[in-house]
């Protein structure tokens, strides 16, 4: 953990909901707002948050399936916003994804080697009599055996599928992997399998991650660093253990008081929040989770907080620590 | 490209008994028409006033018309104009339409707009009054017809097309193919149209049949193969005047038609059931 390998700054992504006739935007989702945060190289970054809080759409930016509305993403030292299609598209080549659902990532008229391959051909990254094996090498640092090139994805089950799409996104060498909820789609049983493995492969290829995921079970089991995100603000960012013994933010404390527990003797307090989650359009100035918080007091509703550095790079976007 | 091996499709269509003999009964019909020169007992033009009308047997095997010409004969050579027009209409709209409807899918927003409003106006015609007005303006005649109904039919075809890249394209393997860094061009021929080129193939099949009655249709209305020119629509319309003393004049080529119609459509079931099982 030394130099930051993304640097997040101030980054937006809105979505315009409606227009009027002339095309000018009446309705603005704010799908990601506002946020920054850095990954230092070699780390695990968790980032967790319920459905629709953002955290999805922070990794399509990063991967270039998204142009953020406005902000910067500095990877490597270069600021990718700021480059032309085709160089960020050549830049972005080091971030690869590995997607949620393992059923709908892989063309299902392509074997599994054209599929792995791809990425090395289109990239021009090997002569094409070196293709094969690298993809064969590939292959096995995912656990699947050399045969398995010629087959197609509808022949492999879904921890199959995935170890597929790690390959994929391992083929171009990158240096940072955003995993979009890559366990969420799996048997638990397989779960553990696929993280192992992530793991594995994060020593061998040097990688660096970006977690995305909504079981916060599996990022405490896989991640370094954790950010929470709600409504598309991040609440709340802290190395794993400070942020899992003492969350600061009330939503973190609801989020993590629901983590079910299989020791019997330990009473947990369970914060149940009333209320649904307010709409991301249009959610008001103020705290966005100011209409469900439990420790809410006058000017919630009016500023949103910055995130407060409150010791040991644990920073939290409260009102409640305003005077720390 | 589609997703299984040759030998596999190959195994998996002989299970559907049906399709297979009107596979075989359709590439016989190709190949009448393909060598009807050295078939054809006869010439299939030339009146001969003293034999018309004839029965089956010897020289004509199966007789003579009003005229006097071979019905075998000309039924040979009418293949040629009869599924030569209804593949020759199928592959200009289908490539027109795919290339179109992919286009308009991939690209989205305005031009997508425009396009797909632009066939709504040609769409809310049927097409057999489109394709009789494009004859009243280019004039009839088969090269006119076969126009016509290239122009008619592969809006139908960008519709199909448009719809079935609108589905994938949101599939995440196409995002994958993106954050790798994979051309737009590249992931059209790669990743969408192999996924929709299943679907076209039973689409196509299908539609075949339908293209070949509605080809024979306007040479019976007599907007398109001229006299003496043999086609089995336009064979029918000559027929159709000595129904009660030589029925067998319709019946001839109304039964090739209904015949080979009725094999498009059963291959193109057996094909969908082939090619959809590959995925799942």
């Amino acid at each position: 953990m030394s130099e930051p390998l993304v640097q997040i700054k101030n980054l937006k992504k809105y979505f315009t909901v409606e227009t009027d006739l002339l095309g000018r935007p009446t309705s603005v989702l704010k799908a990601v707002d506002d946020v920054t945060f850095d990954i230092y190289n070699g780390e695990t970054f968790g980032l967790v948050g319920e459905s629709g809080c953002g955290k999805t759409t922070i990794g399509k930016m990063l991967v270039n399936l998204y142009r953020p509305t406005s902000g910067t993403i500095i990877f490597n030292g270069q600021d990718l916003t700021a480059l032309n299609d085709t160089k960020r598209r050549e830049y972005c080549r080091d971030i690869q994804l590995i997607f949620q659902d393992p059923y709908a990532s892989l063309n299902p008229r392509m074997t599994i080697g054209d599929i792995i391959a791809e990425p090395i051909r289109i990239n021009k990254l090997l002569p094409s009599n070196k293709v094969e094996a690298r993809v064969n090498y590939l292959l096995n640092c995912v656990g699947l055996a050399n045969h398995h090139r010629n087959r197609y994805p509808h022949e492999f089950s879904g921890g199959q599928r995935q170890r597929v799409g790690i390959a994929r996104a391992l083929a171009v060498q990158p240096k940072l992997i955003v995993c979009d909820e890559p366990v969420s789609a799996l048997d638990v049983s397989i779960q553990a399998q696929v993280l192992n493995l992530l793991s594995d492969l994060k020593d061998e290829f040097g990688l660096t991650y970006l977690f995305i995921a909504h079981g916060l079970n599996v990022v405490k089991h896989i991640s370094d660093r954790v950010g929470v995100m709600y409504l598309g603000k991040l609440m709340e960012i802290a190395t794993k253990d400070e942020l899992y013994e003492n969350p600061l933010n009330p939503y973190t404390q609801a989020l993590f008081s629901a983590i079910p527990t299989t020791d019997v003797t330990r009473k947990k307090e369970r914060i149940i929040l009333k209320g649904d989650v307010p709409s991301p359009i249009d959610p008001g100035k103020g705290c966005r989770f100011f209409s469900r918080c439990f420790k809410a007091f006058e000017g919630c509703g009016e500023t949103f907080p910055e995130l407060k550095d409150v010791g040991g790079g644990h920073r939290v976007a409260c009102r409640l620590y305003d005077g720390i | 490209m589609i997703g299984l091996g040759f030998d596999k499709f190959l195994s998996r269509f002989v299970k559907h008994k049906a399709a297979v003999l009107c596979l075989f009964f359709v590439l016989a019909v190709i190949a009448g028409g393909i060598f009807a020169p050295w078939l054809a007992p006869n010439d299939p033009n030339k009146i001969e006033l003293k034999l018309k009308l004839l029965g089956p047997g010897g020289q004509f095997p199966l007789g003579t018309d009003h005229l006097g010409r071979c019905i075998l004969s000309r039924l040979l050579y009418g293949t040629r104009i009869s599924l030569g027009s209804a593949f020759l209409v199928m592959s200009f709209s289908l490539t027109i339409g795919t290339a179109v409807g992919i286009f308009s899918a991939y690209r989205g927003g305005r031009i997508d707009n425009l396009l797909m409003r632009l066939c709504d106006i040609f769409l809310s015609f049927p097409s057999l009054v489109l394709v009789l007005v494009i004859i009243g303006v280019l004039g009839s005649g088969m090269v006119n017809v076969i126009i016509g109904m290239i122009l008619v039919q592969w809006l139908w075809y960008v519709r199909i097309i448009r719809s079935l890249v609108l589905s994938i394209k949101e599939r995440t393997f196409v995002s994958a193919a993106k954050v790798a860094g994979t051309s737009d061009m590249k992931i059209i021929f790669r990743h969408i149209l192999p996924n929709v080129l299943p679907q076209l193939i039973v689409l196509s099949t299908l539609d075949l049949g339908s293209l070949i009655l509605h080809f024979s249709g306007y040479s019976f209305l007599g907007f398109g193969v001229q006299p003496p020119t043999p086609e089995w629509g336009a064979m029918i319309e000559e027929g159709r005047r000595f129904i009660r003393s030589a029925p067998e004049l319709m019946f001839y080529p109304g039964m090739l038609i209904t015949l080979i119609v009725i094999s498009f459509n059963l291959i193109g079931d057996a094909l969908r059931d082939v090619l959809d099982e590959s995925v799942t």
